[in-house]
């Protein structure tokens, strides 16, 4: 839903980045306003992931110049966990499995220190425990996922549902999910958008990155943006997802000004 | 040297049921000397610490009994408590259920020591340490099932030498549930030694849970004979204590048996924590399942020493062992050696070993969900230590396991 004159909730200005001695972000610029689906569509390799750590706060990138505001806030000064808690979440491309740790605890914990900022009260595990039953309708996801340890032994399916149980749960500002839609089946990935859907609020941002259109039949973006080489080289809206379905992204080798980089959004 | 020979004349005079072990183990000891680095298995082994060691007075009676504060005391519920605070063990006041009693003497002199042969123990330091110096020892019989949860505590006292002696004969067919808790304070120097003997198919659940404090010391040799078709599960946890050696050696007597050995050892400060683990089948189709954790923080050192011996009458033996560390610190150091001698041809044995540092990835997700950084750190090593304690016997609730396994452990 694009409303001009809605609040820009994330800015990304002129964002470079690097790990060790690769460049891998060339200049990044990103607004999102209040109520928008953004699509960050792109190559293997483009640097999708590495924006949307950067945005999380991953210590192994150093960001060498640019900007990131939050709600009018440098997030770049941000620990991860306070940006959490203020409001940014990252689905994970391949969320990370964490032995012995229990799947419920893991939840709760990091629901409460949402809610915590949110100036609302911790929740018990009762009280926890009907919260995250409700949620979990949302994703549906067995149950017995919560007495796991943390995405131990899940199939990627259920890493990925369980990825947005906790973006239900902690119900950001910001969310952006990183190839939530691979690795799931048509039905999985229904479910799972509908999810999105409904935690969608006029307040709330999403991001999507993703490879494919398909995704995109069940979440409309409001702007489709195509990134190769560490920056934005095209923005456009659904009808740019279903071109790039059609023709690849051959055609951006053929582009010379994609050196020089392309900035629109 | 010197000081050696003082601190052995000054145990007091051999007496009582246990007085020709007494002088046996005085000249073993006297025999063998000091442990020195020359010796295989002392070769990683804090020499000097062993000399501070034996500055220690022997005591008879603690005076300083089980703290009442003491989260430990209160793990389970349905269980039998035995605390070894004396060496003169009241067998009187302790109230055995149906199924369990005490060894007459006879039964004693027959079984004592037995399994510490089989276990090829006859010439270790710390096994004769605890014979010179052990007054009493804990014999217990079991011959039922669904017995309550055996719970042997071993507090201790400052500055004191303080040694215990426990067998257990686990009848054919029994099951036994034994928790032991020995407990470190400030100088204190454990010396115990515990045989267990299982018949035919018995079936034995075995927690060993050693939580040192300040510049305390452990030396523990556990000694198990194992029948065939019989189980046997040891958990172990050592922590807290700044010199530790824990000895566990197993003998499946006929093979045909099943071993199931889970360690864990965390050590900080300038902690020692040592594992040397024997298991050897003497006869065929046994098997064995190893997990070994150590996890290493600041200063301090892990040494873990596994061996697995099948010798050729051993075929269709199948043991696996497995040793995962984590180093917290660049400054902490971890040593873990596989040692597996294999005679027999036809058999199993797989063994690995991984040192790894807490996960950045792990971290990086957590802190992601709001969850502060030492938060993670903590949750994530919890989940390590959970592996093992999830094998305790019959504790529902480790949370105060947990709780004393964290302290210390935060950046
Ligand atoms: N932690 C890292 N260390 C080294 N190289 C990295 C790291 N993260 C990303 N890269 C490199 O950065 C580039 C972009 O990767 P990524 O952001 O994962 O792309 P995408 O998600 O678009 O496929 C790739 O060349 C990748 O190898
Ligand atoms: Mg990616």
């Amino acid at each position: 839903m694009i409303r001009q004159d809605a609040k820009v909730i994330l800015d990304i200005v002129d964002l470079h980045a690097r790990v060790e001695d690769q460049t891998i972000l060339n200049g990044v610029n990103l607004k999102v306003r209040a109520g928008e689906i953004h699509a960050v569509m792109g190559r293997n390799g483009s640097g999708k992931s590495t924006l949307s750590k950067i945005i999380a706060g991953h210590p192994a990138y150093d960001v060498t110049s640019g900007t990131i505001y939050f709600q009018g806030e440098n997030l770049l000064a941000m620990e991860p966990e306070e940006r959490a808690r203020v409001g940014i979440f990252l689905g994970f491309q391949y969320p990370i499995e964490i032995p012995g740790v229990s799947n419920l605890e893991f939840l709760r914990v990091s629901t409460n220190a949402r809610r915590t900022q949110l100036g609302l009260e911790e929740l018990d595990t009762f009280e926890f425990e009907d919260l995250v039953n409700e949620r979990i309708k949302l994703v549906q996801m067995d149950p017995i996922f919560l007495n796991r340890s943390v995405n131990e032994g899940f199939s990627g399916g259920e890493k990925k549902r369980n990825e947005i149980l906790q973006m239900a749960l902690l119900e950001p500002i910001v969310a952006i999910l990183d190839e939530t839609d691979s690795g799931l089946d048509i039905d999985a990935l229904r479910i799972v958008s509908s999810g999105v859907n409904q935690l969608a609020k006029p307040n709330t941002a999403t991001i999507l990155i993703t490879h494919y259109q398909r995704l995109l039949n069940e979440i409309t973006p409001d702007y489709v943006h195509v990134m190769n080489a560490g920056r934005i080289i095209r923005t456009g809206g659904k009808k740019l997802a279903l071109e790039l379905e059609k023709s690849g992204y051959e055609w951006l080798d053929a582009e010379p000004g994609n050196q020089g980089g392309l900035n629109h959004g | 040297m010197d000081e050696y020979l003082q601190w052995l004349d000054s145990l007091p005079k051999a007496s009582g049921a246990l007085k020709a072990i007494q002088l046996r183990g005085r000249e073993s000891l006297k025999r063998l000397g000091l442990p020195n680095q020359a010796i295989e298995e002392w070769r990683l082994s804090d020499i000097a610490h062993l000399k501070k060691i034996i500055q220690y007075p022997y005591v008879k009676e603690l005076n300083q009994i089980f703290d009442e504060e003491n989260p430990i005391k209160s793990l389970v519920d349905n269980k039998i408590q035995i605390i070894i605070d004396s060496q003169d063990i009241h067998k009187e006041s302790i109230n055995l259920p149906k199924g369990i009693r005490h060894l007459n003497q006879s039964e004693l002199e027959q079984s004592l020591g037995h399994s510490i042969e089989k276990c090829s123990f006859m010439d270790n330091w710390t096994v004769a340490m605890n014979h010179a110096a052990t007054m009493e020892v804990l014999g217990l019989k079991v011959e039922g099932k669904n017995l309550p949860l055996i719970e042997i505590v071993i507090p201790s006292q400052r500055d004191s030498f303080i040694p215990t002696r426990v067998i257990i004969f686990v009848e054919e067919n029994a099951e036994l549930e034994l928790t032991q808790i020995i407990q470190g304070s400030q100088n204190s120097v454990h010396s115990h030694v515990i045989e267990v003997h299982l018949g035919q198919e018995a079936k034995v659940n075995h927690g060993l849970l050693a939580f040192g404090e300040m510049n305390s010391s452990l030396m523990a040799n556990i000694a198990i004979e194992q029948n065939a078709r019989s189980n046997y599960s040891l958990t172990t946890v050592q922590e807290g204590w700044l010199f530790s050696r824990l000895e566990p050696r197993v003998v499946q007597i006929e093979g045909q048996a099943h071993t199931n050995i889970k360690g864990l050892q965390i050590s900080k400060g300038k902690d020692q924590i040592a594992t040397h683990s024997l298991v050897r089948f003497d006869g065929p189709e046994g098997t064995l399942d190893q997990l070994q954790k150590a996890a290493a923080a600041d200063h301090s050192h892990c040494i873990f020493n596994g061996s697995i011996e099948v010798p050729r009458i051993a075929q269709k033996t199948n043991a696996n062992q497995l040793s995962r560390n984590l180093l917290l610190s660049s400054n902490a150091r971890i040593d873990t050696k596989p040692e597996l001698e294999i005679v027999a041809d036809d058999v199993r044995c797989a063994h690995g070993a991984t040192v790894s540092q807490l996960e950045e990835e792990q971290i990086f997700y957590l802190r992601s969900r709001g969850i502060e950084d030492d938060q993670a750190a903590a949750l994530i090593f919890k989940g390590y230590c959970q592996e093992i304690l999830n094998c305790l016997p019959q504790n529902k609730d480790k949370t105060q396991i947990m709780q004393k396994l964290l302290r210390g452990m935060r950046k």
